[in-house]
């Protein structure tokens, strides 16, 4: 375990393109998550939630203001974060190497950062995740969608990070196999004492792996509250109130109440 | 019997104990899927021909591919023991044909083994990088390309001198530019890919993302391309044979081998045609294995 693990950004902005093409993907947003808190970024498609946790993973480069991880300027590019974050994809399809085994994508961290005793670490990392030996030496297209998300969070936790950052983890999955990938990262944030950072559309997957969380939109963060206070029903803003009656499912009276917020 | 059905269903078996093992059912998978094209089958089986003749080329040849005997110049297929008939020297047809397939094997592998690299890096760094660096090593690319590569090759020979190295050399200089466009063209399909901003998250650098990531998804494409364009090689290299820049005399080489009998084209055939038969023939297998390959690795383009 390296670093306590907390995060921190401060009056974050991201701009893509130049002059009057430009967008301002992300507002001058600012959080901050305790170590070993699980924290929320919810909103709707384009309300800028991934790109502040590309920003965390140091993916996208060109942004202002100030994110720290256990201390570390994100900017800074330090050697020290990618064993202290680690990011989980939302594609489980595309963020596996098509042409690497299971074992030469676990073991790749591992040979990054000049780590020994691969073999043991790749076959407990798998027995963590809930996959058997069995599933070593497969091709990514041997993998069920499920299977890849094991093993992509299983890469994620090679370099024993103390933050994972994870970008809607299950929205490309079968609903039944959702509630296992949460129910996985729920037990191994109990058992590492992890720090999380969740992005997600979906209320209710907030509501189950959260204790914290901000409601986004149009790149700036509407509203933060705590996990029960939004089980109560209490959400401040209307723009929350909306996406929380969206989230419960499609209703025709519910959709045709929508305003819009942008 | 249960011995071959063991190492199959190994090789099929959705738990490779290994790594190797898994490279290898892949192998195998690819290899039943190749196995069912039976034109690119026939493309394997004469360029393997091609291999094992120039391989064991001194224990086939039926008569010393240099000798000269000038009683008996252009004895046509069939006499005197000859089976495919004798030049304006007398030398055996079959036989210069047999140790030529060395010359021409020599040619494609050399080609294949400069030119496929130099492409690859080129293009793997430019689409991956970026920017300057893509600019520079594709105005470069385009300055090749710019150029009928035969013409290119002649410049480059008439500069280096004849020869079958310098010819080499020239036909590898040319040949790169079209394997650093595919590589490149490749690269940036995958490089805003979520696995390789998985392999940015944990660390790696740019040589280890380019070398260990990005070039194992080109090498597919590549190998395809390349194997399509032996044919192309084969015919530049007999062409410089042909005008005498590439193979010199008395080297048994196809190209300068149609050259040399052109002068008896009407009256003595064979001279000509064998060696040309032979190009046809090489060429036409590599096409064929190359179209068989591209089915198996690259499945966007097959059918």
């Amino acid at each position: 375990m390296s670093g306590d693990g907390s995060v921190t950004v401060r009056d974050l902005s991201v701009r893509f393109g130049r002059g009057s093409q430009a967008v301002h993907a992300v507002r001058g947003v600012s959080f901050s998550v305790a170590p070993g808190e699980s924290f929320g970024l919810v909103g709707e498609s384009g309300s800028g939630k991934s790109t502040v946790l590309r920003v965390l993973a140091g993916l996208n480069q060109d942004w202002q203001g100030t994110a720290t991880i256990s201390g570390l300027d994100v900017a800074s590019g330090d050697r020290r974060l990618p064993r202290i974050a680690q990011m989980v994809f939302q594609d489980p399809y595309a963020s596996l190497h098509p042409r690497h085994t299971v074992d030469r994508t676990l073991a790749e961290p591992l040979a990054i950062h000049g780590i020994g005793d691969a073999s043991r670490r790749v076959e407990q990392a798998l027995m963590a995740v809930g996959l058997g030996p069995g599933f070593r030496f497969r091709y990514p297209n041997q993998l069920s969608g499920g299977q890849r998300q094991r093993v992509a969070i299983a890469r994620a936790l090679m370099l024993e990070p103390s933050v994972l950052l994870l970008d809607e983890p299950t929205s490309a999955l079968d609903v039944s196999v959702q509630a296992e990938i949460l129910n996985l990262l729920h037990r191994l944030r109990r058992e590492r004492g992890l720090t999380m950072l969740l992005v997600s559309h979906n209320l209710a997957v907030i509501a189950h792996m959260c204790d914290r969380l901000a409601v986004m939109n149009r790149g700036a963060i509407v509203e933060e509250m705590a996990v029960a206070a939004l089980r109560r029903g209490e959400p401040r803003e209307a723009y929350t109130r909306q996406l929380l009656l969206a989230s419960l499912g499609y209703d025709r009276a519910v959709a045709a109440s929508m305003v819009s917020y942008d | 019997m249960s011995g071959v059905v063991g190492w199959r269903a190994r090789l099929l078996s959705d738990t490779p104990a290994s790594g190797r093992e898994a490279a290898l059912g892949r192998l195998y998978r690819g290899w039943l899927q190749f196995k069912a094209n039976r034109l690119a089958l026939v493309g394997l089986v004469i360029v393997l021909g091609l291999v094992v003749v120039a391989l064991l080329a001194p224990w086939l040849v039926t008569h010393d591919p240099y000798r000269q005997n000038l009683a008996q110049r252009l004895l046509p297929p069939g006499a005197m023991g000859h089976l495919l008939g004798t030049d304006e020297f007398g030398r055996d047809i079959l036989s210069r044909v047999i140790i030529g397939a060395r010359v021409t094997l020599y040619i494609v592998a050399l080609v294949a083994l400069i030119a496929a690299p130099i492409g690859l890096i080129v293009g793997t760094a430019a689409g991956y990088l970026g920017g300057a660096v893509d600019a520079v090593l594709m105005r470069l690319t385009d300055v090749f390309l710019a150029f009928p590569s035969l013409i290119l090759a002649l410049a480059f020979v008439a500069a280096l001198g004849p020869g079958i190295e310098n010819a080499v050399i020239a036909i590898a200089l040319t040949s790169w530019p079209p394997y650093a466009r595919i590589a490149r063209a490749e690269t940036l399909t995958v490089r805003k890919s979520d696995f390789i901003a998985a392999a940015q998250i944990q660390g790696a650098g740019t040589a280890r993302i380019l070398f260990r990531h990005v070039m194992p998804l080109c090498i597919s494409s590549l190998t395809v391309r390349v194997t399509l364009d032996m044919a192309g090689i084969i015919l530049t290299a007999a062409g410089l044979g042909f005008l005498g820049l590439g193979a010199q005399p008395p080297m048994a080489e196809w190209g300068a081998m149609v050259s040399a009998g052109r002068r008896y084209i009407l009256d003595q055939w064979w001279v000509a045609t064998i060696p040309g038969l032979a190009i046809f023939v090489v060429s036409l297998a590599f096409n064929l294995l190359g179209d068989g390959l591209r089915d198996v690795l690259d499945p966007r383009q097959a059918r």
